[in-house]
């Protein structure tokens, strides 16, 4: 089905920021029919690249053609009228609306040009997505209806507008293993009707399982353009770092010893007054990671919360060494041996306007050395940063530097050195290295092994079950604020996805 | 499998993430490059304006207005012009007789008079800022500061001057903090907004301040039951007078508390694991809530503290030149507000909040009527272009990052026409 012309190509794209050149001189070009996957790390120049080819961005030099045809694109809106569609990582719909009713959204049909023609659009709407199988209820809203099917509402939409060339942005990020598995056979179908698809990630093997073509960049420029066939995880992910990568984490078998960290019969209630937790015991001993796998959702954050103190338990136990922390503040649990790396660095782990120094010094800011008799030492936070980071391996900044100036990377690095470098008996790990990229996911795995190596009960919540596989000594799978299942760490992914999703009961199409 | 088990992250690796923070760093350098020029910006925009309305409402120049009120605020007294001026011409050569340098100084004495409350009515609004909070209540904080500190004028008349103003002060001080500390107090326990309390608390504040001076109120002066005004403080609470003439309201004193005030607020938030506490929750209270810091407290501490600066204010005016109170006075507050202005224009910081105060101040001692020329502009429409030029900064200082992105428009703009430029 693949046609050797072009209906895309970009040439010579070169994008400068201040002070660094994000897109340099790239090529690239996208065949009828093909899955194209832009690969590279965080940072390489994939969403500037995209940026430009969706109109958000001017190159300051190269052109853009489309079906051979040089055209400038002064916004989204011409690139949507060149066919065009993008679907962002981050949906961009609005949760009270009906699919139908998204979808039509900005060219909406109407009667006598005033009046929305409810009818026509969920005609038209069902008419479309029947066309390409996706089994979407167009009266159903947004927000009452999956991640993935949102997604395909999404891709909807751009279809709605003629779009045959279209643009995935980290499209599986929010997907379970089986939600994926769906998208990639939905670009199958859309490929063999002829459209065109860019997918960008950082992800290997998706790369290779739905990808014809794969276009490595790595800062900024295009390092190379390879088939799928022959394309090996290892050989794509040297391209992506400049250097091997170490794929699966070495580790040692644990050395397990006495509880450190036991949950007992939990239960807590989230925001809208709901039961997120209820009842859940397990315990995680020195020495092992233990995995808690789960949609997201399900009550992980809501435990995690309950465990740090930073929200109160309404039954239950908590405990810590030996200690009974149930209902203690967060800093005395903190101080009791808790390390917390928090699953959204940006909103709890850092405070982004305060420096590197005084975000190390964020549990520790009111003890000497950092303090005495409530007067703070900023040298002392600054000397104490300074080893942190080195030993964290931290760029792009010194003591002294907003944190908001770091990359996501480096932002976790700090947030590990924090957490870590207390030294705490318990760590939890939630998310770990969400939006990071390869080689900020190795060093953290790395860390956390070592953690492990050295004696620390680690709990590892992560809504990726590469990592919960590759890092836990045993899984838990939480379903709906209980503990489903139990696994040692040979357990499968597809298993996991099941359980996961309510023990092989059906997936919502 | 790869064997480079043993291989560190200190490898030679210049990933893509350098590059990222050098465009944030400029970023941040643009922003900071802002935070001198923004403020300047805004202040001269807001000036430009009210020109304007100068022009179009009276037809009076703006240029000669504006120059008259700087005149009139006695800032030329600082320029070494007016200065050389006193030497060439010791006696001046004004033929109103007036030696021009006295009475430059006399007006820039009156101006520090009003720039000492504004910079701590600007601190009591900028130390609440920086825990994320919006101190409306300035004003009765400052109100509850000046009823405190004319009772304990009062009493305590036997003691030694320096003490008795210290303990008159420490008592306004302590009113303020408890005043602003009930706002803060009702934030954390019960999440009431503190823009509504604060607002609610000004009036209480003026209702029972009122109450307290009026008419057979328990602090009227019993010896003139015809005006609702408090008795007069003691001699040994009035605040020294350092420059000028005591009888014609000459600078007090109290104008070094307010740089003093300066510093503790700079020391405060950057030398002190309160200040930090204070800083984290007003950046990020969900971070400083997992860091360990309990939000609460340092609601209710901010909004003390902050009350406390305007209480302060309250007392130093009350004991540097009214010393005594009425009920004009007590229902005329404006400073409290006045100081919002000031924080937004000195965008917080201690520097920033000097040179606003000084501005602002200088605005309303230029434009009050004795120094005004009613010849270039009358003094009763001038108090209301001091309140448009405010309106304008507090409209403006919301469209700070507007005045930003415009800044890098011109810059983008410019590009484009480099290289149209180069192409053509």
């Amino acid at each position: 089905m693949v046609d050797e012309a072009p209906v895309l190509e970009l040439r010579g794209i070169t994008k400068r920021f201040p002070g660094v050149v994000a897109n340099d001189s790239v090529d690239f070009d996208l065949r009828r029919g093909e899955v194209h996957a832009l690969l590279g790390e965080n940072g390489a120049g994939k969403s500037t690249l995209m940026n430009v080819l969706y109109g958000l961005y001017h190159p300051d030099e190269g052109e853009v053609l489309v079906k051979g045809k040089p055209i400038r694109l002064h916004s989204p809106k011409d690139a949507i009228n060149h066919g065009i569609g993008m679907v962002h990582q981050h949906f961009m719909l609005i949760p009270v609306m009906t699919v139908a009713e998204n979808i039509v959204l900005a060219t909406e049909p109407t009667h006598a040009g005033v009046l929305l023609d409810y009818g026509a659009a969920n005609r038209r709407v069902a008419e479309l997505s029947k066309s390409f199988n996706f089994a979407i209820d167009p009266g159903a809203r947004v927000e009452s209806i999956t991640v993935g099917q949102q997604q395909r509402v999404e891709i909807l939409k751009a279809l709605y507008r003629a779009a045959d060339i279209l643009i995935l942005d980290e499209p599986t990020a929010v997907l379970t293993p089986q939600e994926a598995r769906e998208l990639f056979e939905i670009l199958k179908t859309l490929t063999n009707e002829g459209m065109s698809v860019i997918f960008i990630t950082h992800k290997l093997n998706e790369v290779l399982e739905v990808a014809d073509r794969i276009t490595v960049l790595r800062r900024g420029k295009r390092i190379d353009t390879v088939d799928r066939q022959g394309a090996t995880e290892q050989g794509l992910a040297r391209m992506m770092v400049g250097r091997d990568v170490l794929l699966r984490v070495d580790k040692a078998a644990p050395e397990v010893a006495e509880s450190l960290l036991s949950v007992d019969d939990l239960h807590v209630v989230d925001d809208r007054g709901l039961e997120a937790v209820r009842g859940v015991s397990f315990n995680v001993r020195s020495g092992e990671i233990v995995g808690l796998a789960g949609v997201d959702g399900n009550g992980q954050s809501e435990l995690i919360d309950a465990i740090t103190g930073l929200r109160r338990v309404s039954s239950g136990l908590v405990t810590i060494g030996e200690r009974d922390v149930t209902g203690d503040n967060p800093s005395s649990i903190l101080d009791r041996g808790l390390g917390h790396i928090p699953e959204d660095r940006q909103l709890r782990g850092l405070v982004l306007e305060f420096s590197l120094a005084e975000n190390l010094a964020l549990h520790d800011f009111d003890k000497p050395p950092d303090s005495r008799w409530g007067w703070l030492f900023p040298r002392q936070l600054i000397r104490r940063a300074r080893d942190l980071l080195k030993q964290y391996d931290v760029r792009g900044g010194g003591p002294q530097t907003r944190a908001a100036a770091l990359s996501g990377g480096n932002q976790q690095k700090v947030v590990l050195a924090r957490e870590i470098g207390r030294e705490p008996s318990v760590l939890i790990a939630a998310q770990p290295t969400r939006g990071l990229d390869v080689g900020a996911i190795e060093f953290v795995h790395r860390r956390l092994i070592e953690a492990r190596d050295n004696g620390k009960a680690v709990l590892l919540v992560s809504l990726e079950l590469d990592e919960i596989l590759s890092l836990s000594d045993r899984v838990l799978v939480v379903y709906e604020g209980q503990i489903v299942a139990e696994h040692g760490p040979d357990v499968s992914e597809e298993q996991l996805g099941i359980e996961m999703t309510g023990g092989g009961r059906e997936v919502a199409a | 499998m790869s064997d480079l088990t043993g291989e560190t992250p200190e490898a030679p690796e210049p990933t893509p993430e350098g590059a990222i923070p050098s465009v944030a760093a400029r970023l941040a350098l643009y922003q900071r490059a802002g935070g001198v020029i923004t403020p300047i910006l805004t202040a001269l925009i807001a000036f430009l304006i009210g020109g304007l309305v100068v022009y179009a409402t009276t037809g009076k120049n703006p240029v000669s207005t504006y120059k008259a009120i700087f005149k009139g605020s006695g800032l030329s007294w600082l320029s070494p012009v007016s200065v050389h001026w006193h030497t060439f011409y010791p006696n001046g050569i004004d033929w109103t007789g007036w030696d021009t340098n006295n009475l430059t100084a006399l007006n820039l004495q009156q101006t520090l008079i009003i720039v000492t409350p504004l910079i701590l009515t600007g601190l009591a609004v900028a130390f609440a800022f920086r825990c994320g909070l919006f101190n409306i209540g300035g004003n009765g904080q400052y109100t509850v500061g000046a009823i405190t500190a004319v009772q304990f004028g009062i009493w305590f008349s036997g003691l030694p001057g320096p003490l008795h103003v210290i303990i008159a002060m420490i008592a306004a001080t302590l009113a303020g903090a408890a005043w602003g500390g009930i706002a803060g107090l009702l934030k954390a326990t019960t999440g009431a907004h503190e823009v509504i309390t604060t607002i609610m608390l000004n009036w209480i504040a003026l209702w029972v301040g009122s109450y307290l001076v009026g008419f057979n109120g328990p602090l009227q002066d019993p010896r003139q039951i015809s005006a609702p005004v408090t008795r007069p403080i003691a001699q040994s609470a009035h605040l020294h007078v350092f420059w000028g003439n005591p009888l014609l309201q000459g600078l007090h004193v109290g104008f070094f508390i307010a740089l003093a005030a300066l510093v503790v607020y700079w020391i405060l938030l950057n030398r002190t694991t309160l200040g930090y506490e204070v800083r984290a929750v007003g950046f990020n209270a969900e971070a400083a809530r997992y860091g360990g810091i309990s939000v609460k407290r340092n609601y209710f501490l901010a909004m003390a503290i902050s009350g406390a600066f305007a209480g302060l204010a309250g007392s130093i005016d009350l004991l540097g030149w009214q010393f005594n109170l009425d009920l004009t006075t007590v229902q005329s507050v404006q400073i409290g507000f006045i100081g919002i202005a000031v924080a937004l224009l000195g965008r917080n910081s201690a520097v920033g909040i000097l040179f606003s105060a000084l501005m602002f101040g200088a605005l309303l001692n230029g434009t009050s009527s004795r120094n005004l020329d009613p010849s270039i502009f009358r003094p009763e429409l001038a108090g209301n272009l001091t309140r448009i030029i405010q309106g304008l900064v507090v409209l403006f200082v919301g469209a700070d990052l507007l005045i930003l992105y415009l800044w890098q428009a011109r810059k983008k703009v410019r590009l484009s026409q480099r290289k149209g430029a180069e192409q053509a």
